[in-house]
C-alpha cells in the first residue's frame, strides 16, 4: 500500500469516528466547540504518530506476553510529554481539555492502531498510518464540534453570528449523541454514493 | 520478559524526566503570566511588582496580592473559591484600599459550557465591577440579593457571589487583622443569604 493511501484511508475508509466508531468517549465529551474538538484531535494525533513509530520500532524485541503493558507504558510516556508541552505553551487549551488529555492513554484508537497496525509494519508506514488516522480523528472531531457550536452557541470557531443562545441542548451531552448520530448517517450516505 | 518491561519503563521515565526539566520553566512562566494578567485586570493601575502574601482563615490558606501606587496600598487581589455546579469556582477579586470591589476575574471553573460557564462573560461578571459592598446586597436576586443570576445557572451564580463574599471576608481580615468569617460553600441558599446579611451588618458597624 502506498504511503499516500495509508494516510487517506484514515480520513474516509477507516475514519475512526464515523466508520470504526472508536474513541467515542473523548469524541462526545470534548466537542462542545470546533476549536476544542480540533485541539483534542491534534493532541491524539501527536500521541498516535509517535506511539505508532515507537511501538513499530520496539515490537520485534517485546515478548508477546508483556506486549500490552509495554504498549501502555510507551503510550503513557508520550501522553505525559504532551501534557507537559501543552501546559507550557497552550495553557488555555490544556485547561479546557483537562481530564481528557491524560485519558488519551486508554483511548482505544491509539492502542487499536498499535495492535492492528504498528506491531507488524515498518516505522515509516506506522507513522503514515498514525498520521492518517489522527487526521481523520481531528477532522471528525472538528466537524462534530463545529455542528454543535453552530447549533448550540450560534458561533463558528468562537465568532458569534447570532445574538443570544442557540439550542443549548447541542452543547450539552444529549446534543453530542444526536449530532454524532446524524453526522454518521450523512457520512455513510456520502461514502456509499461514491 | 521482566527485563524487557523494565527497560521500557526505564527509557520512558528517562525521556519524561528530560521533557519535565525542559518544560518546567515555561510552565511556571505560563502560570505566572496568567496570575499577573488576572491581577492587572482586577485592581486599579499600580506600579512595581504585586506583593504576594497569604492569610489563614478557618483552617484554610488564602493567597492574595498587595499592589501599591506611589508607596500607598492601591488594592488587594484576593483569590477565593466556592463550590459551583461542576466543581469549585475560583475567582480573583480585586478590592481597592477603601473596600470597594474593583473587578473580578475567574481563575478556574468547570461549569457546564453554555450555561454556568457564562460566568466569565461580561454580562454577568460586570455586575461586580466597581461594586460597593455597603450599598449592594451580595446575593443573587432569588435569595433576595441584588445580583442577577445567569439564566438557568443559579448554582454557578451563587458560587460566584459566594466566592466574592469570601474574598471580602478575607479583605476585612487583612485590613482589621482579625480572623475572617469565611463560609466554605455557597450552594446552600440559606447559608448564602446569612453570609450576605453578616456582610451587611459588618459593613455597617
Amino acid at each position: 500500500m502506498g504511503k499516500f493511501r495509508l494516510i487517506t484511508k484514515g480520513l474516509v475508509k477507516e475514519n475512526p469516528t464515523f466508520v470504526l466508531l472508536l474513541g467515542m468517549c473523548p469524541t462526545l465529551a470534548t466537542t462542545t466547540s470546533a476549536i476544542n474538538g480540533m485541539g483534542m484531535g491534534l493532541a491524539t494525533m501527536f500521541v498516535l504518530v509517535l506511539s505508532n513509530m515507537a511501538i513499530s520500532a520496539t515490537a520485534p524485541y517485546i515478548p508477546d506476553k508483556v506486549r500490552i503493558p509495554a504498549y501502555i507504558v510507551i503510550i503513557a510516556a508520550f501522553v505525559t510529554v504532551l501534557q507537559f508541552i501543552m501546559q507550557a505553551y497552550t495553557p488555555a487549551m490544556y485547561e479546557t481539555l483537562g481530564l481528557f488529555i491524560p485519558l488519551i492513554v486508554v483511548n482505544c484508537i491509539v492502542l487499536g492502531r498499535a495492535e492492528a497496525f504498528a506491531n507488524k509494519n515498518s516505522v515509516i508506514d506506522s507513522a503514515c498510518d498514525g498520521l492518517g488516522i489522527g487526521l481523520g480523528f481531528t477532522m471528525s472531531l472538528t466537524i462534530l464540534g463545529l455542528v454543535r457550536e453552530i447549533l448550540g452557541s450560534g458561533s463558528v470557531f468562537g465568532f458569534k453570528f447570532i445574538e443570544g443562545d442557540g439550542i443549548l441542548a447541542f452543547v450539552l451531552a444529549p446534543g453530542a449523541f444526536l449530532a454524532l448520530a446524524y453526522l454518521i448517517v450523512i457520512f455513510r450516505k456520502i461514502t456509499r454514493m461514491n | 520478559m521482566v527485563l524487557c518491561l523494565g527497560i521500557i519503563c526505564l527509557v520512558s521515565s528517562a525521556v519524561l524526566a528530560g521533557v519535565y526539566a525542559l518544560t518546567k520553566e515555561p510552565i511556571a512562566a505560563a502560570a505566572a503570566a496568567k496570575t499577573n494578567n488576572a491581577i492587572t485586570q482586577v485592581v486599579p493601575a499600580y506600579d512595581g511588582e504585586p506583593e504576594a502574601a497569604s492569610i489563614e482563615a478557618g483552617g484554610q490558606q488564602y493567597d492574595y496580592y498587595i499592589v501599591k501606587k506611589d508607596g500607598e496600598v492601591a488594592g488587594y487581589a484576593i483569590t477565593a473559591s466556592a463550590t459551583g455546579f461542576g466543581g469549585p469556582v475560583t475567582v480573583m477579586v480585586g478590592v481597592t484600599a477603601d473596600g470597594t470591589v474593583y473587578n473580578t476575574s475567574v481563575l478556574s471553573q468547570s461549569e457546564t459550557p453554555g450555561l454556568g460557564a457564562k460566568c466569565t462573560e461580561p454580562e454577568f461578571a460586570d455586575q461586580f465591577k466597581n461594586l460597593d459592598p455597603a450599598s449592594v446586597k451580595l446575593a443573587v436576586t432569588k435569595d433576595g440579593g441584588d445580583i442577577d443570576a445567569i439564566t438557568a445557572s443559579t448554582i454557578t451564580s451563587r458560587a460566584y457571589v459566594g466566592a466574592v463574599n469570601n474574598a471580602l471576608a478575607v479583605y476585612r481580615a487583612i485590613v482589621e487583622g482579625s480572623t475572617p468569617d469565611v463560609s466554605t460553600g455557597a450552594t446552600v441558599p440559606a447559608a448564602d443569604g446569612q453570609d450576605a446579611e453578616e456582610c451587611q451588618t459588618q459593613q455597617s458597624k
